[in-house]
């Protein structure tokens, strides 16, 4: 059943991506990305992967779509016709890239696998730790938060610095004055 | 098939070398920025699926015995999609200034504008 | 968006709504799905829904950014604020054990306390970016190619 929902959104988000990349037409573009982060988030809840679909849903459905439209409203509504350059060499690094990590791919672990190397060393421990030394039932919140603490340290930091380097770039405009004839 | 058994990583590339193809064949900034989304969550999803435990549940924890899948990818997945949306914010403010300074978005009227001086 | 009685009645009754989960989901990440992220994200999203409806204006009034700016560093001054207190309590950086009487008691402390920050500065940043691109005036349908 997860099986085959799985290939339905695994089929939508590539014909989406398609979608993107032919489209001239920069607004449904912008709404092209949104559903794709949805059906992202939907393929990560098929997975179990319950906080990335959340995070991603209000993520790239939410603040990235609204981004790119005010993005919009300040650029351009239409990509420019005609290339400008020869597609063949992209094309060329893209097959060469997809056939390399394609072939990589044949020695990974089968999907699921429960003695895959990815669930030996460090995962068990924290699954089963987690209830003594901790005491909370989300464990990916445990891992983020206390076992791996530094990383959201680091991590929360690089969201003040892209907050700074927007504010820097673009700045806030003063707000006017409240003026008693200035009514809305 | 071997292809039944590592399906999610197949497409998963196949996912990214169209954000890749996006990102540097197109002139267009703001849909460079899309193309390197969608690259984004295609790496996204191949770490997420390689998680994946047959027969497993969300990783919290409930009464009884039970199978989870394995938590450490999605800690390292959440924080690369928040580091993603904060280059994603930079990159458009970028665009937004440029589009001030040029008059354009399409980079090469930008760099014929460069050449110029 | 004054003739839009529809968008603003929604808009009304949907954003404290929205504020309200956003907190429902910082507290409750320990329980379930959320944390501190997913509830800094949310809180921005119903800003930005009250700036979209009422006006940029309206929205800068009821967040000032002269409050927004300081809170965003004021999260991560609480995050790295908790990992200086349990050295001063002679633990390792980052070591919630030493917080309370009982190492689980300290981790549950620090766990709250860092999503708290982590919350705060999503939360703040996020907005804050918004009102910086919505703050430009838009350009006219012919300037825009």
């Amino acid at each position: 059943m997860s099986f085959i929902l799985e290939v339905f959104l695994l089929a939508f988000l590539t014909v989406a991506a398609l979608a993107i990349l032919r489209m001239r037409d920069l607004f449904a573009i912008t709404m092209l990305f949104s559903l794709f982060s949805l059906l992202s988030a939907g393929l990560f809840t098929v997975m179990d992967a319950a906080d990335v679909a959340f995070t991603e849903a209000a993520v790239g459905a939410g603040i990235s779509t609204i981004l790119m439209l005010v993005t919009l409203t300040q650029s351009a509504r239409e990509e420019k016709p005609g290339f400008h350059r020869s597609p063949v060499l992209p094309l060329v690094v893209v097959w060469i890239t997809g056939g390399a990590l394609l072939y990589g791919t044949r020695d990974l672990p089968t999907r699921g696998d429960p003695a895959a190397p990815v669930h030996t060393h460090v995962a068990p421990r924290y699954l089963e730790a987690t209830d003594e030394e901790i005491g909370i039932p989300n464990v990916v919140t445990a891992v983020l938060a206390s076992y791996r603490g530094y990383d959201t340290l680091g991590e929360t930091t690089v969201i003040l610095t892209a907050g700074i380097g927007v504010l820097a770039l673009l700045g806030i405009p003063h707000r006017r004055r409240r003026k008693q004839d200035d009514e809305e | 098939m071997r292809l039944l058994e590592i399906y999610n990583y197949e497409v998963a590339i196949v996912l990214a070398m169209i954000g890749l193809y996006t990102v540097i064949s197109r002139a267009n900034l703001v849909k460079k920025v899309a193309g390197l989304n969608i690259f984004q969550v295609s790496v996204f999803m191949l770490y997420i699926s390689m998680g994946v435990v047959t027969d497993g549940t969300v990783p919290i924890l409930i009464e009884g015995p039970t199978v989870y899948s394995n938590p450490l990818p999605h800690v390292l997945i959440l924080t690369a999609i928040v580091v993603g949306v904060a280059t994603t914010a930079l990159a458009l403010a970028l665009i937004v200034r440029i589009r001030e300074a040029y008059g354009t978005i399409e980079e090469i009227d930008i760099h014929r504008q460069d050449e110029s001086f | 968006m004054r003739h839009h009685i529809v968008l603003r009645v929604i808009a009304k009754m949907l954003v404290p709504v929205i504020l309200l989960f956003a907190l429902y989901v910082q507290f409750h990440g320990d329980y379930g799905p959320g944390g501190g992220f997913q509830a800094g994200v949310i809180f921005a999203a119903g800003v930005i829904l009250y700036s979209l409806v009422f006006g940029l204006e309206a929205g800068m009034q009821a967040v000032p950014p002269e409050i927004l700016r300081p809170l965003a560093a004021v999260g991560v001054l609480l995050y790295g604020g908790v990992g200086v207190a349990t050295l001063l309590l002679g633990g390792a950086y980052l070591d919630y054990d030493v917080l309370a009487h009982d190492p689980v008691h300290g981790q549950h402390l620090g766990i709250l306390l860092v999503e708290l920050g982590v919350g705060i500065t999503v939360a703040s940043v996020l907005t804050l970016v918004y009102f910086a691109f919505a703050g430009r005036p838009a350009l006219s349908k012919e300037e825009q190619q």
